[in-house]
């Protein structure tokens, strides 16, 4: 695989939580690469590891130990503030809990990233946050509040926060855990959608189903990676959704 | 972030809870209007007092008999050695910063005439007296310096007589007996009022101090020796000057303690304001603990704003917001709120003031630096109570911000 394309790069990460007396190892030694363009599935259990590695991904913690790059920077060497605006221009989160401003207009949400940008012009910042609305066809939605809009629709407006700065890569946490199975797949289509247009897409799940949808399964357990698999053939979302195919398996959505 | 954004953040987040944006500042706002209704009474008092010192006449300086002070021992102004006419004449002749000189005999008096009887005091001075003093005339004439050497039974008297015992007719050219010696009224001076310490200032009769000090008094000294100062910027050495000349005259050695006081306006004037300075500020520290107290309001809400807000500032920093601008963001807060409680108590305490005024009848002075000292007060508050809410907001850890709920 080669180096210089990888958008995430991790040499032997560990990470150690201590507590004073206990000690957990959270992450025992990663070596991992994500090309720019991938759509990568995280898996795993709880407590395997697969959160605090999207926290180091995302640059919100250190690594105990090891190095990890992103987008060809040494995370490591970093300090707080510099870590903040590694969070503002190159990545895009979006949570479980959709995290939008509570009173807070949609378009409001999906600006808020560039108001921590240092050097956008006022002007530029209206443009670029109609545009991320519009990319997940919200551009109707723009004034209402988060308790106006459905799950879907909350999810999408984080979606259009994470794109807004033109990240290298979004991490999504378990997106579609707050939704039902038709909307799941709905925020799917629009991942497959914006990965078509070449963003990296690292997303944390533990349903098989989902991970279906990408073209890379990774696994955690135990802080390890026990599984690295590429998928010839992922699903297609949008088709699934035109043909009432997700129908067939939405009984058997459980939770590996 | 950019400021005007950070401003726009922090309104957003006060607006969007009025009662308790309300209840915070209200500490801030009766702190500031407090301040300035006091210090508003404070100064009007001040200025109060300042008038009628100052109404008692421009450049003046007194003599009074006696030392204030005699080697530590203080002593009555009408002990020891007198003041006298030679006095008088003396510094008439060798002073050169003196623009007039007048001795003042004083002496109380039943006065009979018009239309009954009133009990008074007669002051004998010399014709440049008004001029000392900076009274004026309602009516009438003012004696002259003939009169003072025919010793002329003429006098001229205050309001306070001129309404007990003039009431209907105008009393130029009516009779008064003092001490049974008939005086002429020849002319009325203008109503004066109460002096700063309570005195009527309108019940008096001035007359020629050569028929006062012969025919009235009976005593063989002068009470006091008033004098006009020829120019404001020489009070000093016009004072030093009629020193000297009142040593040589009571033939004093060098090294000698004087045997008489020489006192100006300002003297006085600074005794008085010192006493309302001391007033004012007290007033101003005890509002400025409620402005304080209204401060400590402001940290306890921001602490629990912060708290209420975890997980808003745990989004902010995964989208990238640095401490410093959520440090900022905080402290942005914490100075709005403040300064806003104190835009509205400036206007609370401006009518509270007036509301005083009319009520009391007191005189009130908002001052335009005591206005903005209060407001760049209130601003301080916002500042030093919000920063520690503020830090710790920014010292948060965006892991476990994004965790709380």
């Amino acid at each position: 695989m080669n180096s210089k394309e990888a958008v995430i790069r991790t040499e032997g990460v560990t990470k150690i939580y201590d507590s004073g007396e206990v000690q957990v190892e959270a992450l025992k030694g990663i070596n991992l690469a994500i090309n720019t363009g991938e759509m990568v599935a995280i898996m795993g259990a709880s407590g395997s590891g697969k959160s605090t590695m999207l926290n180091i991904f995302g640059c919100l913690d250190y690594p105990s130990s090891g190095d990890y790059f992103l987008d060809g920077i040494h995370v490591n060497d970093l300090d707080r503030d510099q870590l903040a605006d590694i969070r503002n221009r190159k990545i895009g989160f979006v949570f479980q809990g959709f995290n939008l401003l509570a009173r807070t207009t949609a378009f409001e949400n999906v600006e808020l990233p560039l108001l921590y940008t240092r050097n956008v012009p006022n002007q530029d910042i209206g443009l670029l946050t109609s545009q991320a609305l519009e990319r997940v066809g919200l551009t109707d939605r723009a004034h209402h509040y988060p308790n106006q809009l459905s799950g879907g629709q909350q999810q999408r407006v984080a979606i259009a926060r994470a794109l807004v700065n033109q990240p290298a890569i979004i991490l999504a946490d378990e997106p579609t855990g707050n939704l039902d199975t038709r909307t799941s797949i709905e925020i799917m289509a629009t991942f497959q959608e914006l990965n078509c247009q070449g963003i990296t897409i690292i997303l944390v799940t533990h349903e098989h189903d989902l991970a279906d949808y990408c073209r890379r399964v990774i696994e955690f357990r135990d802080g390890l990676i026990i599984r690295d698999q590429a998928l010839s053939q992922p699903h297609d979302a949008a088709k699934d959704l035109e043909t009432g195919q997700w129908k067939t398996f939405a009984g058997q959505g459980v939770p590996s | 972030m950019k400021w005007k954004n950070l401003i726009k953040v922090a309104f957003k987040s006060i607006v969007k809870n009025k009662l308790r944006t309300l209840l915070t500042m209200l500490g801030i706002i009766i702190g500031v209007g407090a301040v300035i209704v006091m210090v508003a009474i404070g100064k009007g008092a001040e200025q109060r007092i300042q008038n009628q010192i100052s109404s008692m006449g421009t450049n003046l300086i007194m003599v009074f008999p006696g030392s204030s002070q005699q080697r530590g021992v203080h002593m009555g102004s009408d002990q020891g050695v007198r003041l006298t006419l030679d006095d008088v004449e003396w510094l008439k002749k060798n002073s050169t910063l003196l623009e007039a000189i007048s001795p003042v005999v004083r002496s109380g008096v039943q006065v009979i005439g018009g239309s009954g009887n009133w009990n008074s005091s007669v002051y004998g001075v010399s014709e440049g007296y008004l001029a000392i003093r900076d009274w004026k005339l309602s009516s009438g004439d003012f004696f002259t310096a003939n009169d003072i050497r025919a010793q002329s039974k003429i006098c001229v008297i205050g309001q306070t007589l001129v309404k007990n015992l003039f009431a209907n007719e105008d009393p130029v050219g009516q009779q008064l007996r003092l001490r049974n010696v008939p005086f002429r009224v020849i002319g009325v001076l203008k109503e004066r009022g109460q002096s700063a310490f309570g005195q009527d200032q309108d019940d008096v009769i001035i007359a020629p101090y050569s028929t006062v000090y012969y025919r009235l008094s009976g005593q063989p000294h002068i009470h006091q020796i008033l004098a006009r100062a020829a120019s404001l910027n020489q009070m000093e050495q016009a004072q030093a000057e009629i020193t000297s000349i009142m040593r040589e005259s009571h033939k004093l050695a060098e090294g000698e303690d004087a045997d008489f006081t020489v006192r100006n306006q300002t003297d006085i004037a600074s005794t008085a304001q010192e006493t309302t300075r001391v007033l004012t500020i007290l007033l101003a520290s005890i509002a400025s603990i409620s402005l304080l107290v209204g401060g400590i309001g402001i940290m306890n809400i921001m602490l629990v704003s912060v708290t209420e807000r975890t997980h808003e500032i745990g989004i902010r920093m995964a989208v990238g917001a640095r401490s410093r601008d959520i440090l900022v963001q905080f402290l942005i807060e914490a100075i709005v709120l403040s300064l806003s409680g104190g835009l509205i108590g400036v206007m609370i305490g401006f009518g509270a003031t007036y509301i005083v005024h009319l009520a009391t009848d007191w005189n009130t002075v908002i001052a335009l630096e005591n206005v903005l000292l209060s407001f760049g007060f209130a601003g301080a508050v916002g500042v030093f109570f919000g920063y520690y809410p503020a830090r710790k907001a920014a010292a948060l850890n965006p892991i476990e911000a994004l965790r709380y709920e």
